[in-house]
């Protein structure tokens, strides 16, 4: 055998061995269905959890007093906004559920329940606020309405596989209902936008911690996006789960 | 003649059919981006500030004995620069890979730039840990593995150190476990404080940083000891009942004493109805605001 005859050859036997997925796919001449979502995971997001607050105490376990921002790169139409914040005007107009948006829905301190809604759709309570997300992946496009306080969410898995659990959800959520950053009138407008990685990550003793990374960009009320990460343990049951109305004031 | 296309066709093979071994770039400068815990990260945080902190009673006792002062003694003006002020601290990082210089494979990740202290060495050769009983430094220890694209390192062999930079201490019993997570332009650390003296459960910490074009100096100034004036022989203290700080947190945000002084209970959602009735929250912020 000549050199370059064999070298084809190791060439035809190496790529034919290192692509078998696609040689055979094509040779069945039919590509295979896109896999759901819900298959695609290589992480289970879903179960029960509960906050642990271990950052940004005093902004979260109680409301803070007016003009308390720190940390919030605010412009000074957001500030002008906060400092008219009025606790008692915020109760007695009845939109109590403000701090409760999707910029803002993973600082209260609560639990989650996450479940498959459909084979492309998760859903996330929350039992601080009754509040309700859906994720939807496969390219969904959202419906034409009202900015809502959860708004539209659309959801993409990043990494994962090779038997390692490093994947995250990816999620971005626009038409957002104005709201509050923080309970004592920081602002987010209805053109904020968010974008949002879940992920799992082991702790010490194995078990799996939620990590949420929030990216909030807010032309008109940040000078910069505002980043936060709220991290939550898994819970074994439904046992401690408390609804709760949401609170202007606490 | 023929060895060489099959050694090609071989190596093919294993390229193609064997999925990469999982590792991301995390080399460069990353931009911290403070806007959890700005206080904390920053200025520092309050005295007796220990809400949201698993201490057990020795924890407890050891930070009502802490006098800030006690950081102008030439013994311990350094104490609480380990391995936990890459996260408490508000620094920005530069993280770089180090080859080995014969094989070219990564030997250890270098996180370095925050001021006062050495870069911390992420040792990726899998050499093993020293004995328990090997001397115990602020740098400590640390090795690293991946899991995919996540990092996830290991610090060990510390000197007793600072959870928060207000007495809250660390032994030097403590393990740090530290996961590196990159979102494109994006960092984000998560780190776990363990610690059988101090704590009784893990302390949890997240941090973000934004890859940053103007490169992080290695290394600020470092910690030198000096002499602040304290006599010799002397260690700043309080005696137990004798913190005076203990109703700082109170008397500036309404939030009862009984929650500054931390423990588990204070990190979880339940904890709010226990203080719900005590908390009187005052009318206007008046100091660190932002």
């Amino acid at each position: 055998m000549s050199p370059k005859l064999s070298l084809v050859l190791a060439f035809l036997l190496g790529t034919s061995l290192a692509m078998p997925v696609a040689v055979s796919a094509q040779g069945r001449g039919a590509a295979p269905p896109p896999q759901t979502a819900k298959v695609a995971a290589s992480i289970d997001l879903t179960g029960y959890w509960v906050s642990v607050v271990t950052e940004d105490w005093r902004y979260r376990m109680v409301t803070p007093a007016a003009g308390d921002y720190q940390g919030v790169p605010m412009t000074p139409a957001a500030r002008a906004i906060a400092d008219a914040w009025d606790p008692a005007k915020e109760e007695a107009s009845g939109d109590l559920c403000k701090s409760y948006g999707a910029p803002a829905l993973l600082r209260v301190p609560g639990r989650l329940h996450i479940t498959w809604q459909d084979d492309q759709t998760l859903r996330m309570e929350s039992d601080a606020g009754k509040q309700i997300r859906t994720f939807h992946f496969g390219g969904w496009k959202a419906p034409a309405g009202p900015h809502t306080i959860q708004g539209d969410s659309v959801a993409e898995w990043e990494g994962g596989g090779r038997g390692a659990t490093d994947a995250s959800m990816k999620v971005t959520t626009s038409n957002l209902k104005a709201g509050f950053l923080r309970k004592n009138g920081v602002p987010y407008s209805e053109n904020a936008s968010l974008t949002e990685y879940y992920e799992l990550i082991a702790q010490p003793d194995g078990a799996p911690l939620l990590v949420v990374t929030i990216v909030t960009t807010d032309p008109a009320y940040l000078r910069q996006p505002f980043v936060i990460t709220s991290h939550f343990k898994k819970e074994p049951s439904a046992a401690k789960w408390n609804p709760t109305a949401c609170s202007a004031t606490w | 003649m023929i060895r060489t296309p099959l050694i090609f066709a071989l190596a093919l093979v294993l390229c193609g059919s064997v999925p990469a071994r999982a590792e991301i770039d995390l080399s460069g400068s990353w931009s911290s981006i403070n806007h959890e815990d700005a206080l904390e990260r920053g200025a520092g945080p309050n005295p007796d500030d220990w809400a949201g902190l698993p201490f057990n009673e020795s924890g407890r006792a050891k930070a009502l004995s802490f006098s800030q002062s006690v950081i102008s003694m030439p013994e311990r003006t350094c104490w609480f620069q380990t391995q936990w002020h890459i996260a408490a601290g508000p620094f920005s990082l530069r993280m770089w890979a180090v080859p080995d210089p014969i094989t070219g494979k990564v030997q250890a990740w270098v996180v370095a730039a925050w001021e006062t202290r050495a870069p911390m060495t992420i040792w990726m050769d899998g050499r093993p840990r020293p004995s328990k009983n090997a001397a115990h430094d602020q740098t400590g220890f640390t090795t690293g593995v991946w899991n995919g694209n996540e990092l996830i390192a290991t610090t060990t062999h510390l000197k007793t150190g600072y959870i928060r930079r207000n007495g809250a201490a660390s032994s030097d019993q403590a393990t740090i476990t530290t996961h590196f997570r990159r979102h494109g332009d994006m960092l984000t650390l998560t780190l776990f404080m363990e610690d059988p003296v101090y704590l009784t459960e893990p302390y949890i910490l997240t941090r973000s940083y934004n890859l940053s074009t103007n490169p992080v100096p290695i290394g600020g100034p470092p910690c030198i000891v000096g002499d602040e004036g304290v006599e010799s022989g002397r260690v700043p203290h309080y005696l137990p009942g004798k913190n005076p700080f203990l109703d700082e947190i109170a008397k500036r945000y309404g939030i009862p004493p009984d929650a500054a002084l931390g423990g588990a209970e204070t990190m979880y959602p339940e904890y709010r109805e226990k203080i719900r009735a005590k908390f009187v929250r005052p009318a206007k912020c008046t100091i660190n605001c932002g």
